[in-house]
């Protein structure tokens, strides 16, 4: 029991399978079922959006309706068409109807609930100082830290608020790195996107503490689709983490994000992601499918954008999170760990698109299969012929637990400027058999021994995430991997 | 519809005028697999479409798609002074010359020793058992595109090569298909059969080669069935016309330590493209594929390599370098898979390649699928220019700058080449890159 509540989200439910699969009892406020331009218009008065909102979100509905329910099809991922019209894209729990004017003004039951997902929405029992947006499906319900933040003048706000008391920077910036017509499920998120975190750090800020947004899909198939915007001035930084878990539901859930990140000259934008949805059963059956469009613009010269993400969870996970190396001597990073069991279908990567000179990327990313999961590294790098002195390294590990399951990786370099450097290395092996055999020697036990390799050989990446969430990332690798040897 | 159908129309002339002609005298089990080709490549047509197309991702086929190529129906006058003047050709090699797709024997060689050669046209004519149990059963036909469709629509002449069971090939088999760029723009479909017995041995070189700069299309599919032990050097040379279409493939049988070397130059064409898929289809087979690219003007030239693991302890090298000049494109696509079982695999996949210029562009796809876990598979890819350093340790002492670079750029080609074991061949290749490889035009 100890060993578990030092993962810090884990919460004294009975279930060593998926700690977080509980749902909470919170009446909710739910359009109705399916999609259609009323249901869009819906969306945009509940949320109380201005007019230009509500054309923006028509004109990308109608784009999405041209594909005509035509997913992209080009990913190693496998499973029944989805019926967008047999979910809610609308649900709210009740008592946000009215947002919350203080922490006192938040629900009892849904601080309770957040409180058992090891989120304290009270700024007393501080996170470690950080500043947490909580959103439950379709709605954020609370913001924390608000104060400080006002007083170095970083705005954190959930992006309906954002709409409303900031419209000239919404204006400017929503959908000008992920624009609609992006692609399928990008389209799907500017029609319907409910809410998320909206950030905006003055320029010179340092933002003093770390931001979070939590989600958490809680309404039975309902679909969460929410919209992140992050902007950094000139000279700021910012740290931001995320996180997601969705209680265990026979059916499939679907959660189509976009994420958008501006740097602007001198910037730096670090983003972590801890993604554990409910990855489904055993047997496959029920888990949440993850079309997750992210991407960031380096578009001022000396920027710079950073991902970090540890992907254990969801049945489905699709997602790159890229940056556009625009501004000159602009670095983007991407760093990731994705592990798979069962039944899930992992295909992730990156984008790095080199404009400016002397960009520069790094691209490591660690795979990891069980069970009779797929994983897929898919990764682009493309050097425009502007991109002098452009230099990327990649690196891909893979490792296989068990005889069916896959590691696969696919990588596009795409180079158009002579003085580019670039260079890719990728390896899949299994666990190696020798250094199992010297920990075992020593005593350690199997599985514990399977874990401290793999520990290893992802803690490349764990020291790239917060503090606290490198720790939680690891706990979650073990709770993932149980099971999985002998 | 309309659009497809004016497209495909000197096709659709040409099979119907080729089908009542030649066709009518071939035996009926090749007329009905042509047919259902011709069928197939109705249905499929050329591979244009690009979204959503893997294989054809970096490579746009529409300019072939709308030529107007005629089928080429007899060889042109050429004269052997003019082919060896261009080709590569050593007469200690058993040489079979194709002009446009047709075999001409009084230039070629005849069959002695322990190789048994015919001309495909020659093989069907004679009934020869051996067409009809390999021709069409290479791997992956069956998923094959619309040019691999059309060359079995218009299967005639080619080659047809047998190594006999324990055998070891006394010399080299070298066939080569020389484009005469008549005034007609043509296109050629050659087949070649190659069939190895166990525990044979044989080296095959494949060159195309172009006399004159003038458009004209190669469609040509090489099938190789390597039965177990058999082992097989196989070098293949593009060096067509400037505005020459190519696309190639071979596609390859291997059988229980069975061992295929591959080697690929490919200096010359205007559209190139050559598919290599080895099907390692039992225990301990093993490949090694080279390859060497060097493309200037407004060259383009693809590589699409499918290595697929089927059973345990089969070993694979894939190692791919390529020089871009000028506004030229290059693109690899390297797959390798490992299918469910195949344990003990060892798979090394590398593509290198030179950018020397500021216009041209290289897209390199070096992919893994592994479905097995006991393996040890990488891969990496590598873009750049030449080592600033190395430059300035060489022109330090004494060299300058384009010679310093000259001998760089070859050094990097002739990791490649001097694997060639062939005397001839290697010593042919060396001058023709030689002579054509770049120095470095730029500072920075």
């Amino acid at each position: 029991m100890t060993e578990q509540r030092v993962i810090s989200r884990a919460t004294g439910v009975e279930d060593n399978e998926y700690k977080w699969g509980f749902d909470f009892d919170i009446e909710s406020d739910k359009a109705p079922k399916g999609l259609s331009e009323d249901i869009v218009r819906l969306i945009s008065q509940k949320k109380g959006e201005p007019e230009w909102m509500l054309e923006w979100r028509l004109k990308a509905y109608k784009y999405w309706l041209t594909l005509d329910n035509e997913e992209p099809k080009w990913a190693n991922i496998d499973y029944p068409p989805i019926d967008f019209q047999d979910m809610y894209y609308y649900a709210a729990p009740k008592s946000s109807a009215e947002a919350p004017q203080s922490m006192d003004d938040v629900d009892p039951e849904i601080r309770e609930a957040f409180n058992k997902l090891g989120i304290p929405l009270i700024e007393q029992q501080r996170l470690s100082g950080v500043a947490v947006d909580a959103v439950l499906d379709s709605a954020s319900v609370a913001t924390t830290y608000r104060k400080m933040l006002e007083e170095v003048g970083v705005i954190f706000c959930s992006v309906s608020e954002a709409v409303k008391t900031h419209p000239d920077l919404v204006k400017k910036y929503l959908g000008s790195v992920v624009p609609y017509t992006d692609n399928f499920f990008a389209a799907l998120n500017a029609g319907v996107f409910s809410d998320g975190s909206f950030v905006y750090v003055p320029p010179g800020v340092r933002c003093p503490i770390e931001l979070m947004t939590y989600f958490r899909i809680n309404e039975l198939n309902t679909g969460q689709f929410e919209r992140t915007l992050i902007i950094a001035d000139k000279g700021s930084y910012v740290s931001y983490l995320e996180g997601c878990t969705a209680p265990m539901r026979k059916t499939h859930q679907l959660h189509a994000a976009v994420v958008e990140l501006i740097a602007l000259d001198d910037a730096e934008i670090k983003y972590s992601t801890l993604q554990n949805w409910f990855p489904g059963d055993k047997e496959g059956n029920g888990g949440v499918y993850n079309f997750v469009t992210k991407r960031g613009a380096a578009r001022g010269k000396n920027s710079k954008i950073s991902w970090t993400q540890v992907e254990t969870g969801s049945a489905i996970t699709w997602k790159y999170p890229s940056v556009i190396l625009q501004g000159d001597n602009s670095v983007g990073e991407f760093y990731s760990v994705a592990l798979v069991n069962n039944y899930q279908q992992a295909d992730t990567g990156t984008k790095m698109i080199h404009i400016g000179k002397n960009t520069k990327s790094t691209i490591i990313a660690k795979g990891i299969s069980a069970g009779k999961a797929q994983n897929t590294y898919r990764g682009q790098v493309k050097i425009m012929p502007s991109a002098t002195n452009a230099r990327n390294f990649t690196q891909c590990d893979s490792l296989l637990i068990g005889d069916k399951c896959g590691a696969h990786t696919v990588p596009y370099i795409e180079v158009r400027n002579p003085t580019a450097q670039m260079a890719h290395e990728a390896t899949t092996s299994k666990v190696d058999d020798s250094q199992l055999f010297y920990l075992q020697q020593r005593g350690i036990g199997l599985e514990d021994a399977n874990y401290m390799i793999i520990n290893g050989f992802c803690r490349g990446i764990f020291k790239e995430l917060p503090f606290e969430f490198a720790a939680e990332a690891s706990q979650l690798l073990r709770v993932n991997l149980e099971g999985t040897v002998g | 519809m309309t659009q497809t159908l004016t497209k495909y129309q000197q096709y659709e002339t040409d099979y119907k005028s080729f089908d009542d002609s030649i066709g009518s005298g071939q035996p009926e089990w090749l007329r009905s697999m042509r047919l259902s080709a011709w069928s197939r490549f109705q249905e499929l047509g050329f591979p244009t479409a690009r979204r959503g197309n893997e294989p054809w991702k970096y490579t746009n086929v529409g300019p072939i798609a709308d030529a107007s190529l005629a089928l080429a129906t007899k060889p042109a006058q050429v004269t052997l002074d003019q082919i060896k003047a261009t080709a590569p050709w050593d007469d200690s090699w058993l040489n079979m010359v194709f002009v446009d797709g047709h075999y001409v024997s009084e230039y070629s060689g005849s069959a002695s020793g322990n190789v048994t050669v015919t001309s495909l046209a020659q093989a069907i004519a004679n009934g020869d058992e051996l067409v009809e149990q390999h021709l069409g059963q290479a791997p992956q036909f069956e998923e094959a595109d619309g040019f691999v469709s059309l060359n079995t629509a218009f299967v005639r002449d080619g080659a047809v090569l047998h190594i006999k069971q324990g055998v070891t090939a006394d010399k080299p088999v070298h066939l080569l298909f020389v484009s005469s760029g008549a005034d007609e723009a043509t296109v050629s479909h050659p087949r070649v059969l190659l069939v190895c017995e166990a525990n044979s041995k044989a080296t095959l070189i494949e060159s195309f080669v172009g006399l004159d700069e003038n458009v004209y299309f190669t469609n040509a599919i090489t099938e190789i069935s390597m039965a177990s032990g058999a082992e097989l050097q196989h070098y293949r040379l593009m060096q067509e016309s400037e505005k020459s279409f190519h696309v190639g493939s071979a596609r390859v049988q291997q059988e229980s330590d069975s061992v295929y070397r591959s080697k690929v130059f490919e200096r010359k064409v205007g559209l190139g493209r050559f598919d290599l898929y080895t099907n390692m289809d039992g225990e301990g087979s093993s490949c090694d594929l080279k390859g060497l690219y060097y493309t200037s003007g407004s060259q383009h030239v693809d590589n699409y390599i499918n290595i697929n693991h089927q059973k345990p302890h089969s070993t694979s090298r894939l190692y791919y370098k390529g020089i871009l000049d000028g506004k030229s494109r290059a693109v690899f696509g390297g797959t390798v898979y490992v299918q469910p079982g195949a344990i003990k695999t060892d798979s090394r996949q590398e593509d290198k390649n030179l950018v020397l210029s500021p216009d041209a562009e290289v897209d390199s796809k070096p992919a893994l699928f592994i479905y097995a876990d006991d393996v040890v598979c990488g891969h990496g890819a590598t873009a750049g220019n030449i080592d600033q350093d190395t430059v300035f340790y060489m022109r330090s002492r004494g060299l300058d700058l384009e010679a310093a670079s000259r001998q760089l750029i070859y050094g990097f080609a002739d990791e490649i080449i001097e694997a060639v074991e062939d005397d001839g061949l290697r010593q042919y290749l060396e001058k023709l890159f030689l002579e054509s490889l770049p120095s470095y035009k730029f500072e920075f």
